[in-house]
């Protein structure tokens, strides 16, 4: 089988501190996978340079692509990039402002990648608007509000929605559930894990909560100054942490 | 007067306009952008326009200036003024006999003939300014066609209205690649932009030239299940009984009287010589013209 996504040596330095540096691995097609770590630990610019928000100083990011089989994103023409990023690939903020148009409609939004891959017909539109609505459980009448007058869960909901729609293969997700309050977080765990299951995604999720990467991740990877310390099982590294910063972040969580 | 150059601007600034011109003609629908002169006139009032006919009029051209189609509103009567004191060209409101024409709003109605220029004022260039904020990202959608979001704006009017109720700068696609800005004509006026004359945009205060050159084909962007559809409000003209003008909505007194004439007045003018008369209209006389 070959891999959705292959990470090989990618290393990004900002002057001569370091981003992430030394990072490879492999993502499967339906595989969820974790990066955790303390802030400043290069999740984010890991995430960035996968995404292809940010161009790294080295490495290959190679996936696995439609019509042409595995290919280096890092290479490829900006075009076929930027169409890879909305087609295959869906990106989700830690803040729903960043991923949303904030004065268009719910439906606008949902709607826009299905426009920006040539979907013309407006009924189809928005039929398929009110049916992602639906499954992210925002009620089809509020279709037509803008995000302004959506409460904060109901943004990242939106947001979701709007990444899903043209069924992307790869999911980037970036604090999925920050800023939000706890009951509302289990919600969009729950929204989120049934999504991946169903649709077969695959994501690489950055977070710094732990119960989310216990919930949705098969795998995970520890970070610390840039580098991977630990990765293995999603449980297998939670239970049986091995180094030493991974034992810390483990038993930092507060047992309720 | 000889204080002035031929035409206001000195011939360095009008070959510099002209080589934006021909570029823009080589990439129809392409913003080209130009170094804007400050002109004596405030922005918004038609810098670019005047800029891109400065920099195209001769000795020997007919030069007709038309607002909104009017010929004798504030900013036509000045635009025209500027030319006949610093160009010296013959000027005239009659559609067909001018070589010249810039417009502000309007195509005219009477169809242009091939040695004809359409010079249009431009006042926002960039059709996907409101949706996207950002110059550098909007450049790098047009440099990729990425026009998803055109559609979206069309999407939003539909979803709130029921119709595309963007009734003027209607989006268009020119020749298949590049989304443009007809300038603020109304969307009646949208199919009329494929024509036998040049078309020339202009806009000053962004600073950007962009073409239509002649039979060039241009395709107002719709949706399949809700197709492109030029509006007119639906009367004939009161004074030339005209059906397929455009038409101003004119408030005749405070107890809701109105009328509808032609927004061409040229047009209406000419209708009115051959005899035709509307609904609220009297006989033409020349000396009432």
């Amino acid at each position: 089988m070959t891999p959705l996504l292959q990470v090989r040596d990618l290393a990004k330095f900002y002057g001569s501190r370091r981003g992430c540096e030394g990072v490879s691995f492999d993502l499967y097609p339906g595989e969820v996978m974790g990066i955790v770590g303390e802030s400043g630990s290069g999740k984010s610019t890991l995430l960035s340079c996968l995404a292809g928000h940010l161009p790294p100083d080295r490495g290959e990011v190679i996936f696995d692509t439609h019509g042409h089989g595995p290919r280096d994103t890092l290479t490829m023409s900006e075009p076929e990039r930027r169409m890879l990023m909305r087609t295959d690939w869906a990106f989700v903020h830690q803040h729903a402002r960043d991923g949303l148009r904030m004065g268009v409609s719910a439906g606008g939004n949902v709607g826009e990648r299905m426009m920006a891959v040539g979907a013309r017909h407006y009924g189809d539109i928005r039929a398929q608007a009110i049916d992602w609505l639906g499954r992210v459980e925002i009620a089809a009448d509020r279709v037509d509000d803008k995000p302004q007058a959506f409460s904060g869960g109901m943004q990242q909901r939106l947001q979701i929605a709007r990444n899903l729609v043209t069924g992307p293969r790869l999911v980037f997700m970036d604090e999925p559930t920050g800023g939000l309050d706890v009951s509302v977080q289990a919600r969009l765990l729950d929204l989120l894990r049934g999504l991946v299951r169903e649709m077969g995604l695959s994501a690489i999720i950055v977070t710094h909560d732990l119960a989310v990467v216990r919930l949705l991740a098969d795998r995970l990877m520890v970070m610390k100054d840039g580098r991977v310390v630990e990765d293995g099982l999603t449980d297998q590294v939670l239970d049986d942490p091995q180094h030493g910063y991974t034992q810390l972040l483990v038993s930092s969580v507060l047992q309720v | 007067m000889t204080d002035y150059n031929f035409a206001y601007l000195d011939e360095q600034t009008k070959r510099m306009i002209r080589r934006a011109i021909l570029k823009a003609l080589a990439i129809p629908g392409y913003q080209v952008p130009f170094a804007s002169r400050e002109m004596p006139m405030p922005y918004g009032w038609g810098t670019g326009g005047v800029q891109v006919s400065a920099a195209c009029l001769t000795p020997g051209d007919t030069f007709k200036v038309i607002d909104q189609g009017a010929d004798d509103t504030t900013n036509a009567v000045s635009i025209r003024k500027f030319f006949e004191k610093t160009a010296r060209v013959a000027t005239t409101e009659e559609t067909a006999r001018a070589s010249i024409i810039q417009t502000r709003h309007r195509i005219p109605e009477e169809a242009l003939s091939e040695d004809q220029i359409l010079v249009y004022q431009v006042p926002i260039p960039e059709p996907l300014r409101f949706l996207e904020p950002s110059e550098v990202e909007t450049r790098k959608m047009h440099a990729l066609e990425e026009y998803g979001l055109m559609h979206v704006k069309l999407y939003e009017d539909i979803s709130q209205h029921g119709a595309i109720a963007t009734a003027y700068a209607y989006p268009v696609k020119v020749e298949g690649r590049y989304v443009m800005d007809p300038s603020p004509i109304p969307k009646f006026d949208n199919p009329k932009l494929s024509m036998a004359a040049i078309q020339l945009f202009g806009a000053g205060r962004e600073q950007r030239i962009y073409a239509l050159p002649p039979y060039t084909k241009v395709v107002s962007l719709d949706f399949e299940d809700h197709p492109f559809e030029p509006t007119k409000a639906a009367h004939d003209c009161d004074l030339c009984g005209a059906a397929d003008s455009y038409l101003d909505e004119v408030i005749m007194d405070d107890a809701g009287g109105r009328m509808f004439v032609c927004s061409d007045t040229d047009y209406c003018r000419a209708r009115r010589a051959a005899g035709h008369i509307g609904a609220q209209g009297a006989p033409y006389e020349e000396a009432t013209a």
